[in-house]
């Protein structure tokens, strides 16, 4: 069952397109990142999906009833605000105590309910962040790059954590990420994105991408030797931005 | 309670307590929101509301609401458009203060005390006056309370508050009306140039000693009432302005409090 579909979407911010000619869609249970260098309309991509951003053309279609859990990329909360972990999983609706733990054990924060947001570590916060995402039992859970500022073993933890929530839950995931090593190995599918879909598919079918290896071929040795195979492509290069994407359908 | 309001003094703390139970929740939301300023441009503003109300011979009150809401809005638009904010701010709160003092100078058939407007003249709170700023307080306290929930959602984060259905601009927008009808009341109390101070300080003071949001405003407007009180003894005993005497015990309140926060931390 498709949760969301994107057609066509475009977003200009002033005069400036961000997005275009973006077809997106994702289905019930399956992990889905967006990679991409900076600047391509990652984040501004999932602000479409929550309905924070309005595109400038194009359509969006949700499931009836949808919900979403939404890990911001960034909350700063600024030190002036007394926020205890369990009054901020309160926000913007107040829950029964027994709900707040389960969420917080789930995420793996279950100590932390009576501690301040501000004295916590990024590894916590991102784990409160995210108990608060699937308090709603959410049908799709959205991170925007839920893992920066983690080390290399907080973030392996953190991705293998998102596979056991999706196990649990059985909710659909979408992420944004730069690890891409991690990211290849903990997703069914991949969507380079660079203003366009410059390619999308099984991670092994996009690490071998043309496209993706122009993208992300010199600082990712590492990462692509694990899924670089022969692969022969079909594309079309002198018009790197305007090519259609056979595999794409194939989904 | 009638004659118990036949004192002046007496009608001028009830006043003071009545703005400053307004404020202390309004302005937990400023310093969360970092909008410290911005209720200083939307007291500036106010000053050329007074000038335009005695102009077109409209009551202060109404003069001020509107040039304070202009203010606010026109802040909050340009908020989201990724301007420097505070040289903005600095810009158009200057300007409006600047702008309404030569204002009020131009209109020559008003005899006007203008220090009455920039530092309050809370001792000549009338009955009528009670029942506005009264009125005015209570309004603020009812559309912050109704909208809490979303209000800190939104505060804490645009996105966060949009993802669970709840519009940032709309709960922005309840700010700025709380925020210029407070101005409006709060001016006969501590006018002009001190309104922020109410707003803020009381706030400032009660960070350290909450542990939930709702705490913290529970604390600012005690904070806010004792001042209020304290401010209204002092101003009586030495003689002194009432308004800038309010916000010095404020201050004071404030200054013990990252005292016993110092004290804390250093254990």
């Amino acid at each position: 069952m498709t949760l969301i579909t994107l057609t066509d979407i475009a977003v200009r911010f002033g005069g400036q397109t961000v997005l275009h000619d973006v077809d997106f869609h994702i289905d019930r249970g399956e992990i889905v990142t967006i990679v991409g260098p900076n600047g391509s309309g990652k984040s501004t991509l999932l602000r479409v999906v929550i309905g924070a951003e309005r595109p400038a053309s194009g359509t969006l279609k949700r499931a009836r009833g949808l919900r979403i859990g939404y890990v911001p990329q960034k909350l700063h909360i600024d030190p002036t605000l007394p926020l205890t972990v369990r009054r901020f999983l309160d926000l913007p609706a107040r829950i029964p105590d027994a709900l707040a733990r389960d969420a917080l054990d789930q995420a793996g924060a279950g100590a932390l309910g009576g501690r301040q947001m501000a004295d916590l570590s990024g590894g916590q916060f991102q784990r409160v962040l995210l108990a608060r995402a699937i308090l709603s039992r959410p049908d799709l859970l959205i991170l925007d790059e839920p893992t920066q500022g983690l080390d290399q073993p907080g973030s392996a933890a953190f991705y293998r954590r998102i596979a056991a929530l999706r196990a649990e839950l059985g909710c659909a995931v979408l992420m944004v990420s730069h690890e891409l090593h991690v990211v290849m190995a903990a997703s069914d599918r991949v969507i380079c994105l660079n203003g366009h879909v410059c390619c999308a598919g099984a991670p092994e079918h996009v690490a071998s991408a043309p496209e993706y290896r122009a993208l992300f071929g010199t600082g990712t040795q590492g990462a692509l030797a694990l899924y670089r195979h022969d692969h022969a492509h079909g594309h079309d290069h002198d018009h790197p931005h305007s090519h259609t994407h056979g595999h794409e359908a194939a989904e | 309670m009638t004659a118990f309001l036949d004192d002046f003094l007496i009608r001028a703390t009830v006043a003071g307590i009545g703005v400053a139970l307004a404020a202390a929740p309004l302005g937990c939301f400023i310093v969360w929101r970092r909008m410290a300023y911005f209720g200083d441009a939307t007291a500036h503003a106010a000053i050329l509301g007074v000038a335009l109300a005695l102009a077109f011979n409209l009551s202060i009150m109404l003069g001020t609401l509107v040039m304070a809401l202009a203010m606010a809005v026109t802040v909050s638009g340009l908020s989201g458009r990724g301007r420097a904010m505070d040289t903005m701010l600095g810009v158009l709160s200057h300007s409006a203060l600047a702008a309404g003092l030569v204002a009020v100078s131009l209109l020559q058939d008003v005899r006007l005390d203008l220090s009455a407007y920039l530092f309050g003249d809370i001792l000549a709170v009338g009955r009528t006056d009670l029942a506005v700023i009264w009125g005015g307080a209570a309004l603020v306290m009812i559309l912050i309370w109704a909208r809490w929930s979303a209000l800190l959602t939104a505060t804490l984060s645009a996105d966060l508050a949009t993802a669970a259905g709840i519009d940032p601009r709309r709960e922005q927008m309840i700010l700025t009306l709380a925020l210029a009808v407070t101005v409006a009341v709060a001016i006969k109390v501590v006018g002009v140039l001190l309104i922020a101070a109410l707003l803020i300080i009381p706030a400032a003071a009660a960070r350290s000693f909450a542990r939930t949001p709702e705490t913290m405003a529970l604390i600012a407007a005690g904070f806010g009432a004792v001042s209020a009180l304290l401010g209204m003894a002092a101003a009586y005993r030495f003689d002194t302005p009432a308004g800038p005497s309010i916000v010095c015990v404020a201050a004071l309140i404030f200054a013990g409090a990252a005292l016993v926060d110092l004290g804390r931390r250093a254990a």
